[in-house]
């Protein structure tokens, strides 16, 4: 009779499947996980000591680089709380646009989900699908504010600029003829709102080509169903929020909730989970998907009826135009002023959060009347997230823990911070 | 951005708490919609229980903790103890938020409660705390480090540790490992005056 021995293995940090830098080192008794100890922080950048010495637009390219993959959903956070501070309000028309990008963001994020976790546990085609959508959405990034993933986009006040009048458009090349060009630019020809209207058209197709892939899929539902569950009480206790909260049956969503920006507004539904594993986290999301291009589609509609301005007319925090810069002196010295000492909050502190695609995403801020944070807590969804892999591993097998991994939605960016 | 129904229910919520916590109660502010309360050290974990417990406020969920370090805040010297660990609350079932403050003197080890048996996910939140500004807390099952590297010395985020930090790292191809040496960067700061009073408006606003 062989001998039974614990081993301990040390998943990652370089593991594919371990989502970038996590080390999770795994006591097993054969192939059973009896404890999972994540080891964070080698992505650690130390981002809220860094906004300490900064003045308060200069961090919102920071925020970009927390969730890499759900870039202006975290801007969203900082510039509300600014904004609480600051006591002011953006115009409806920029909340309409910050809507949706919000909602642009939460499908650009799930679909990364949904490709990654999908590859992980064996299926590799819904990844190839799910990039090619992701390809028109990084395109709105891009025409909007020339960046195709850390954007920059929201700004104390509204937003950077309005939404462009025309799309960019394809050239010929060696590998696409000008037919082919010519097909590829078809929905590119009108304005930006005409664009992503083209696109909430076609997306619920293309969320039905996944489903296809995977609901009914014998394969993931063997590696999904009833691994991980979590029950609603435990879901409070460990801090879960957003999907992971949902998928065991909490309906709990800010957007409705706690309504912020024009969210109050909006026609949407909130799918809920039953019983709180991987297979009832992915209905939700694909659900999300759905109900967010819903929204993307309202926002379009009253948009293109709804010209106004987008940023708040205040020269204490935001830029006058560069017109008037060339003619007015006083101007010239607001945006001087602005770029290089920034403005003053009141003294005071505020937490705003934002319904981010992976959870609550809060910002607390400390301000003691000066032109810099002093003192910045981003309260990161996937935090609670990778604490709560022990209890949730515990006793599944280690091929499980990947899925559980891929279920929480894990991105080291905002964990490690 | 503040409806009229939040406020309303925040001036509720304070009054609650004031007649049910009145004596744990140092200070109680309402700023920008939201409420915020210093508690007394030794009430923490009695109040925290029956915030997380009793039905009128029933925070089942701790959303954040965090520590700030006020030594170098504001104009004029800080009077209150120098640590401030900071408790942002969610009640999910009465749709209310609440912010708990406990200040911490700062002495060689500043020292509170873990509240890590009344909200599970306290335990890494805390342990980033402790990482991150040394407070300890007591009663924590597993206090180790979190963020830094493995043999890290200090507590970064507190206002008298350098921005650049005191050690660098790199791979040293004689001795074929890792080595660790004093920093060598110039700390290199964009906005280098802190402004406080922007007089730029004064005139306009008379």
């Amino acid at each position: 009779m062989a001998e039974i021995r614990n081993y301990t293995l040390n998943f990652g940090p370089q593991h594919p499947s371990a989502h970038g830098v996590l080390r999770l080192v795994l006591e097993m008794d054969g192939e059973v996980i009896e404890r999972a100890d994540p080891h964070i922080g080698l992505l650690h950048r130390a981002t809220e000591k860094l906004a300490e010495s900064k003045a308060y637009n200069q961090n919102i390219g920071y925020m970009d680089r927390l969730d890499y993959v759900s870039m202006m959903s975290n801007e969203h956070g900082y510039v509300l709380a600014i904004e609480k501070l600051l006591g002011i309000d953006a115009p409806v028309r920029a909340q309409y646009i910050r809507v949706m990008f919000d909602e642009i963001t939460r499908i650009l994020n799930h679909l990364l989900w949904l490709g990654a976790h999908a590859l992980d546990i064996g299926a590799m085609t819904v990844f190839l699908y799910c990039f090619r959508e992701r390809e028109d959405l990084l395109d709105c990034y891009e025409a909007v504010s020339g960046a195709r993933m850390h954007a920059t986009y929201y700004r104390p006040g509204g937003v950077y600029r309005d939404l462009p009048d025309s799309m960019p458009h394809y050239k010929k090349s060696k590998w696409h003829n000008q037919k082919e060009v010519n097909k590829m630019n078809e929905n590119r020809s009108g304005s930006f709102l005409d664009f992503i209207g083209d696109f909430t058209e076609r997306f619920p197709g293309f969320v039905d080509e996944y489903e296809t892939l995977l609901t009914d899929n014998r394969i993931w539902k063997q590696r999904t169903v009833d691994i991980g569950i979590v029950s609603p009480e435990r879901a409070l206790q460990m801090g879960l929020t957003g999907p992971m909260l949902r998928g065991s049956g909490i309906e709990w969503d800010l957007r409705k909730k706690q309504p912020y920006e024009v969210y109050d507004k909006l026609d949407f539904d909130i799918p809920v989970g039953v019983t709180g594993d991987c297979y009832d986290r992915y209905l939700v999301r694909v659900e999300e998907m759905r109900e967010s291009n819903k929204i993307i589609s309202q926002c379009v509609k009253w948009l293109r009826e709804n010209p106004g301005p987008v940023m708040a007319d205040d020269y204490k925090i935001s830029p006058p135009k560069r017109t008037d810069m060339k003619t007015d002196m006083e101007a010239m010295i607001h945006h001087f002023k602005l770029f290089t000492e920034g403005y003053c909050v009141p003294a005071g502190e505020a937490y705003a959060a934002v319904e981010h695609p992976k959870g609550e995403f809060g910002v607390y801020l400390v301000s003691d009347g000066s032109n810099k944070p002093y003192r910045m807590k981003i309260r990161a969804p996937g935090f609670p997230h990778i604490a709560a892999v022990d209890e949730m591993a515990r006793g599944h097998m280690i091929a499980d823990v990947v899925a559980i991994i891929g279920t929480q939605d894990i991105v080291f960016g905002e964990v490690d911070r | 951005m503040i409806s009229e129904f939040t406020m309303t229910d925040v001036q509720t919520l304070a009054d609650s708490l004031k007649s049910r916590f009145g004596d744990s109660i140092v200070e109680s502010v309402q700023y920008a919609g939201e409420l915020t309360i210093e508690l007394k050290k030794d009430a923490l974990i009695s109040t925290c229980t029956a915030l997380r417990d009793e039905s009128v406020f029933h925070f089942e969920q701790l959303i954040d903790l965090c520590v700030v370090d006020y030594s170098e805040y504001g104009e004029s010297e800080w009077k209150k103890p120098r640590f401030a660990v900071v408790y942002h609350l969610l009640s999910v079932v009465n749709n209310q938020r609440l912010r708990i403050k406990i200040f911490v003197e700062d002495s060689q080890v500043p020292s509170v409660e873990s509240v890590c048996d009344v909200w599970n996910c306290a335990n890494w939140y805390e342990r980033e705390a402790f990482d991150l500004f040394g407070v300890v807390f007591n009663g924590h099952p597993d206090l180790r480090r979190l963020l830094t590297d493995y043999g890290f010395i200090g507590h970064p985020f507190r206002r008298d540790f350098p921005l650049e930090g005191n050690v660098e790292m790199r791979y040293d191809p004689e001795k074929q490992r890792v080595v660790y040496e004093p920093v060598s960067i110039e700390p290199r700061v964009l906005v280098p005056k802190v402004i406080r009073h922007d007089n730029r408006y004064q005139g306009i606003e008379k």
